[in-house]
């Protein structure tokens, strides 16, 4: 009866959950710790999956990092580096990370790792896609956002040749971001908690699916691809000068055209987009892209499909 | 007729200072008085309190700042090892206090934000402060935009700690939500067009105007309740999200407040309706605060008139 070319995959058996990546983005952090007493609700048969805080000492402070984003850290060069004395602590610990569930690029990393964030940006509850070929991951992607509607799940590609960074998750074979907001730094809200909870419910759901058999049809998504990143309007001493407009303040993944206004000068003045084509902001007003020099990133809508999917069974 | 004592007479107010920063990550007050000291048409002097929580983006970097201004710390010894705040208040104290003194500024103005659904909040000591309550008033009645709640933040025989007691009155405005690390449009507005509304009010104070006895509402504080925790410290439960958002709304015995990571949802045990505000505000998560309870009160606040230092006729 099947009517596609099936892709045949490895089964998905070793999966981890990170919260506390970044250790003020609080939902991640208290799923992971409820589920490390209590993991009940996310054990699948035939599933190994590992909740796990990725950044404790930040955790502990509450504070996005100690001394680097753990989360831009997962490159070759940071995971080979020597381990002296002087070495951030989020590089040392990257690479202890990588050894419990890498190596990054190997047959012993793990076969999938979703990595909770929270962001202060109306991003609702987004999943970012690393890599536009990975079938499994867009098939999942698929299934979640079907799973959650109507309820938007959008879906943000990071793939580029510069603006790509090196995630924690990305030692996994197929890395999943969760990203759920707005809300603020060291705040848990119950609704923000409830809405990654789902997302991850739905993403096992489909992994002990896929484990037991069952073929995904080819699909289409339609996803955010990143283009650019765009920075507050600053003064020669790198200060900033003017803030989100309210009109585009909260107004992420929604069209961004030539002529609407996205910044507001101290003085009362609107600045406003200048470009040809209609783009999608999102990370708008994100606190943490205040030193990063972002005020929020330019995306455009891509359609990406995936091809019929298959486990492998043992 | 009984009670229609005549208004009460207090001295104008020449020197009156805007503490923004107090909090290095309530960013409206930030980047409002870093804007005043670019430009010098601002009738009041406005300061960063807490240089170095601004420049790093944090609360405070060794102790909450504004917790800091007691006889305590004020006349505390320097030492090498003392947090950063500690020293902070003393230089605060020395150019804008001495707290208690005839020296002292006449007002203090300190600009804030919340986590929590607060609107736009008024925060003084207590009703008792005279002027304080007139300014509120005057913001109430002329600031149309948004209620402006008034919260009257010192439980009794607790010793002001806060950095306008070094002035001679003040008043804070906790604007919210807005995240820690957030500059808001909306927020910076308001707050703006707050203190503006405040310093005209100080115009006509000092200008001689007479303001009436009149009867307002305010939210005074009753207590503090804390999260549910494990033994270890660790919460145990959320706020519940039917009381997420619900800053000033009456909250009722057996109305839900947490939400456990697992289980059933937790009640309010309370014999009668409180108010509560600074639900779920970040910060105070390590002061063991969830929430603080509030009750509704109406009081009777006397006129005011200015004291005139030439003689009277």
């Amino acid at each position: 009866m099947t009517s596609c070319f099936v892709i045949h995959e490895a089964p998905v058996r070793r999966v981890a959950i990170f919260g506390g990546t970044h250790g003020n983005e609080l939902s991640g952090v208290f799923l992971v710790k409820h589920w490390q007493e209590n993991g009940a609700e996310i054990q699948r048969t035939g599933l190994e999956v590992r909740p796990f805080i990725t950044n404790p000492r930040a955790v502990k402070k509450c504070t996005r990092y100690i001394d680097c984003d753990l989360n831009r850290v997962f490159d070759t060069a940071n995971l080979g580096r020597q381990t002296t004395e002087d070495i951030p602590y989020e590089v040392r610990r990257a690479q202890e990370i990588n050894h419990v569930f890498g190596p990054k690029d190997s047959d012993d990393a793990y076969d999938l790792i979703f990595d909770l964030h929270n962001t202060t940006s109306n991003m609702g509850g987004t999943l970012i896609l690393e890599n536009s070929r990975n079938n499994f991951t867009i098939q999942m992607f698929h299934y979640i956002k079907n799973a959650l509607a109507p309820e938007c799940c959008p879906v943000f590609l990071i793939e580029h040749p510069n603006l790509k960074y090196a995630t924690t998750r990305s030692i996994a074979k197929h890395p999943v971001g969760v990203e759920v907001g707005p809300q603020p730094q060291g705040v848990v809200r119950a609704d923000i908690l409830d809405k990654m909870r789902k997302i991850i419910k739905h993403g096992l759901d489909f992994v002990h699916i896929f484990n037991e058999g069952k073929e995904f049809p080819p699909c289409t998504i339609e996803v955010y691809k990143i283009i650019e990143k765009v920075d507050y309007p600053r003064n020669k001493n790198g200060e900033i000068t003017a803030v989100i407009h309210p009109c585009l303040q909260d107004q992420d993944w929604q069209p961004l055209n030539n002529g609407d206004p996205i910044f507001l000068t101290m003085d009362g003045e609107t600045i406003t987009y200048e470009g040809d084509s209609t783009v999608y902001p999102t990370f708008v007003n994100e606190a943490a892209y205040y030193e990063k020099k972002q005020a929020f990133v330019k995306t455009v809508k891509v359609k990406l499909t995936a091809k019929c999917i298959r486990s492998l069974l043992p | 007729a009984a009670g229609m004592a005549a208004p009460r007479r207090l001295k104008p107010l020449h020197h009156v200072a805007v503490s923004g920063g107090t909090h290095g990550n309530e960013m409206s007050g930030v980047y409002l008085v870093k804007h005043w000291l670019r430009d010098r048409s601002f009738a009041a002097t406005p300061f960063l309190s807490n240089l170095r929580a601004v420049e790093k983006c944090v609360r405070y970097v060794g102790r909450d700042l504004n917790r800091t201004f007691t006889a305590e710390f004020l006349s505390s010894a320097e030492t090498e090892d003392e947090p950063y705040e500690v020293g902070r208040a003393r230089e605060i104290n020395q150019t804008y206090g001495p707290k208690g003194s005839a020296q002292a500024f006449d007002f203090m103005f300190d600009l804030h934000n919340t986590t929590a659904n607060m609107g736009t909040c008024l925060i003084m000591d207590s009703e008792e402060s005279l002027l304080p309550m007139h300014m509120c008033h005057y913001i109430q009645t002329h600031y149309t935009q948004s209620s402006c709640p008034i919260y009257l933040y010192k439980l009794p025989g607790e010793e002001s700690y806060s950095i306008d007691s070094v002035a001679k009155t003040g008043l804070a405005l906790e604007l919210g939500p807005q995240p820690q690390g957030v500059l808001k449009a909306n927020l910076f507005a308001e707050m703006r067009a707050l203190m503006a509304c405040a310093l005209d009010f100080i115009e006509l104070f000092n200008t001689g105007t007479v303001f009436p006895a009149f009867k307002t509402e305010a939210y005074k504080i009753t207590g503090r309740v804390d999260y549910p925790r494990y033994p270890d410290g660790e919460i145990s439960a959320m706020v519940h999200p039917k009381l997420q958002d619900k800053d000033f709304f009456p909250l009722n015995p057996e109305d839900p407040i947490f939400q456990p990571f697992s289980g059933e949802e937790i009640l309010y045990e309370g014999d009668s309706t409180i108010y509560p505000a600074f639900i779920n505000e970040a910060a105070y998560y390590e002061k063991k605060v969830a929430f603080v309870k509030m009750e509704k009160r109406t009081f009777s606040i006397p006129g005011l008139h200015t004291l005139s230092l030439s003689p009277s006729p």
